[in-house]
């Protein structure tokens, strides 16, 4: 559903990203993963719409979408988290998953002001898809706190479900296992897994640590240094020697 | 004393000598070929000096004074309190505003003539306020050029009424949306601009409109402006005292009272009364719904709401426009109320004054913003005897106000969307 075919990023004299292709299919969790300054975040900077790459193209349900503003992209269905969380802080819980709805919400002012039982019921529909969410990701008990003053782990899946309650098809995640301990990470794996069996997304990963993403992702892309290493199953990433050499001999 | 705290007050310091020069009435003229200092009496001279000095103190004590500012006790007993609960707050705003428009409904039965249409004025202004409040308080963008649709919305109705002879009931609506219109047109392009770029730009539409109006003499009547706008009609029925449109009668024979000149103030303040409400109530829905919260997320964090779909021009568009739309409101009343414009009302300092009601108030608070409305526009009248000092005044009480008490008179409280348990 998504191909990116030689995909270049340029700033000034810096070649972040170079030649890096990729591809999605449905219902499938692919990794991306380097070193830090690989140029991971850039490929999803180009993906989402907030860089417009210098070169090649991306693909997504066959259609070029390289350039597109960010905001139609993500109405496209293709919606990433950021690798440093970013929540609106003071806005509850249940506000933010709701600023992500505004689509679904959206009935002309008119109809807003005054109430329309037409409006009513959208209304309730999206606080009940949010309520929905947060007994997924396990916050429904914090939805009326302010999002800034969540423990940081629990502001990683607020991320996660004001993604989902866009109920995109593609799902980008950078670093989201980033600065939890381990049994939350644990947690989030079987939450990625969940979303890709139970809601039929499929995912994009960005992730530094290895090991992490060997149990979940189908198939696997490492980038060194902004150029394609190797891509495969986790098995195949596993044996190249080119991967056991940059990558995992240095850690 | 640190150094460094005397070095810039020492800066300060030549600064206000160089910039209190010309302001003072210093001028340097060329007779000849030489240059000759002018307006230098001895009492300028030393006022400059003085200036200097007063500066240079300021600034070389800064540390102390604002310390000692700080310490000044709080006005607002209430404002470190925990904040009550949503709900309980919510029903205490709701009985303070009913408080509040009881209040104003009683007014011109026991204040002066005066009195009255002074309040309509703090009236035109708190809608003035609360449209900017949009803008600039909960979309985040910085307008200085907001009284441009106050202008849009006053002309709209003094053309509409000079050339067709359209009514204030007529005029209402049309000057809203046209100001609307105006504010959807002018934002689309400058919208992308970011803070600086976007209130210099604002600055500058306010001007164009004015010297627009200023200088399209055959339409616009020019620096003269327009006059002979209608007073709004009850029902068709008119409040002056020979009736000017065949087939209106006139409040008071329909009524059978004698003729009263106060009759048409006190309605006038009453329909701005009522419009002041109805934009109050519009705007806190409008908080409530999906573009108030889109507002309020893209202020809080562009890239986050980008990414799920929110189109940064669409939004702070809409909140451009809305604001336009009573500011339109506020013009369509201001022009009825005055009877006549000219471009003289729409000055750049009209925009300052609304920004600086909205600050002081509290960006995004609307019963701030309307306390703040009734301060500006009040506290100069009672000081009336120092009105050659006004600005000055005006100008050290909001530097005051915001060293005390940056955040606004009534710091903006959201109102939560509460999610219920659900069983
Ligand atoms: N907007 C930008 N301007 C200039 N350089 C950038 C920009 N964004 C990223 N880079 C550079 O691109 C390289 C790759 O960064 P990034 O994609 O964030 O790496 P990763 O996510 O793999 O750690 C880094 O050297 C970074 O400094
Ligand atoms: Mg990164």
């Amino acid at each position: 559903m998504l191909e990116v075919r030689n995909l270049s990023m340029r700033f000034g004299g810096l070649l972040a990203v170079d030649q890096v292709s990729l591809d999605v299919q449905e219902h499938e969790i692919v990794s991306i993963i380097g070193p830090n300054g690989a140029g991971k975040t850039t490929v999803f900077n180009c993906m989402s719409g907030f860089y417009s790459p210098t070169g090649g193209q991306i693909l997504f349900e066959g259609k070029e979408i390289q350039g597109t503003p960010d905001y139609k992209i993500s109405r496209m269905g293709l919606v990433r988290t950021f690798q440093h969380v970013r929540l609106f802080g003071n806005m509850s819980v249940v506000e933010n998953l709701l600023v992500a709805q505004h689509r679904h919400l959206n009935t002309n002012l008119l109809s807003g002001l005054i109430k329309t039982p037409n409006y009513r019921e959208k209304e309730r529909k999206s606080l009940d898809r949010a309520a929905y969410w947060l007994n997924r990701v396990g916050l429904l008990d914090l939805a009326n706190r302010d999002a800034g003053n969540l423990a940081y782990g629990q502001q990683r899946r607020l991320e996660i479900a004001r993604c989902m309650v866009t109920e995109p098809k593609l799902l980008m995640l950078d670093e989201p296992a980033a600065g939890l301990n381990p049994a939350e990470t644990r947690e989030l794996n079987q939450l990625i897994i969940s979303l890709k069996e139970d809601y039929r997304v499929s995912v994009v990963l960005i992730e530094h640590d290895m090991s992490l993403v060997m149990e979940i992702s189908d198939r696997i892309n490492v980038i060194n240094q902004g150029r394609p290493l190797a891509s495969g199953t986790p098995e195949e990433i596993r044996r190249n020697d080119d991967v056991i050499k940059a990558y995992l001999g240095e850690a | 004393m640190a150094t460094h705290n005397i070095k810039h007050a020492l800066f300060s310091a030549i600064i206000t000598l160089i910039i209190s020069a010309p302001i003072l009435g210093l001028d340097l003229e060329s007779a000849g070929t030489e240059l000759k200092l002018t307006g230098a009496s001895t009492s300028t001279l030393v006022s400059i000096v003085l200036a200097a000095i007063v500066v240079f103190l300021f600034q070389t004590f800064r540390d102390s004074i604002m310390g000692a500012l700080g310490q000044m006790p709080k006005l607002n007993r209430f404002a470190d309190r925990e904040p009550m609960p949503q709900e309980k707050r919510l029903k205490l705003e709701n009985i303070f505003l009913i408080v509040l428009v009881a209040g104003a409904l009683l007014w011109p039965f026991i204040a002066s003539r005066g009195s009255v249409d002074l309040a309509t004025l703090v009236l035109i202004y708190v809608m003035l306020a609360l449209g900017l409040n949009v803008v600039v308080g909960l979309a985040g963008l910085l307008d200085l050029g907001y009284v441009a649709f106050y202008a849009v919305g006053a002309y709209t109705f003094a053309l509409l009424s000079q050339y067709f002879g359209v009514s204030f009931w007529v005029a209402l609506p049309t000057g809203a949306l046209i100001a609307a219109l105006f504010g959807f047109l002018l934002g689309f392009p400058v919208l992308r601009l970011r803070g600086d770029y976007l209130a210099i730009v604002t600055l500058g539409f306010g001007e164009i409109i004015r010297i627009l109006l200023n200088n399209w003499t055959s339409l616009t009547g020019g620096p003269n402006g327009i006059g002979g706008i209608p007073d709004p009609t009850l029902f068709g029925m008119e409040f002056g005292r020979r009736v000017k449109e065949e087939g209106n009668i006139s409040f008071h024979d329909f009524f059978g009272i004698a003729y009263d000149s106060t009759h048409k103030i006190i309605f006038l303040y009453l329909i701005a009364l009522v419009l002041a409400l109805v934009t109050f109530l519009i705007i806190r829905r409008l908080m409530k719904m999906p573009v108030g919260r889109s507002w309020e997320a893209l202020r809080e964090d562009e890239i986050a709401a980008r990414s799920l779909g929110l189109s940064r021009t669409g939004v702070k568009l809409s909140a451009f426009t809305i604001g336009a739309f009573f500011a339109g409101f506020a013009g369509t009343v201001f022009a009825s109320k005055q009877g006549f414009i000219s471009p003289e009302s729409f000055v750049f300092l009209e925009s300052a004054i609304i920004l600086a009601i909205v600050v002081l108030g509290g960006m995004g608070s609307q019963f701030g913003v309307i306390l703040a409305a009734v301060a500006v526009t009040v506290l100069p009248e009672l000081a009336r005897e120092f009105s050659e000092y006004r600005m000055l005044i005006f100008g050290a009480a909001m530097v005051l106000m915001m060293v005390w008490r940056p955040q606004g008179l009534m710091p903006m409280r959201r109102i939560h969307i509460i999610l219920k348990k659900q069983e």
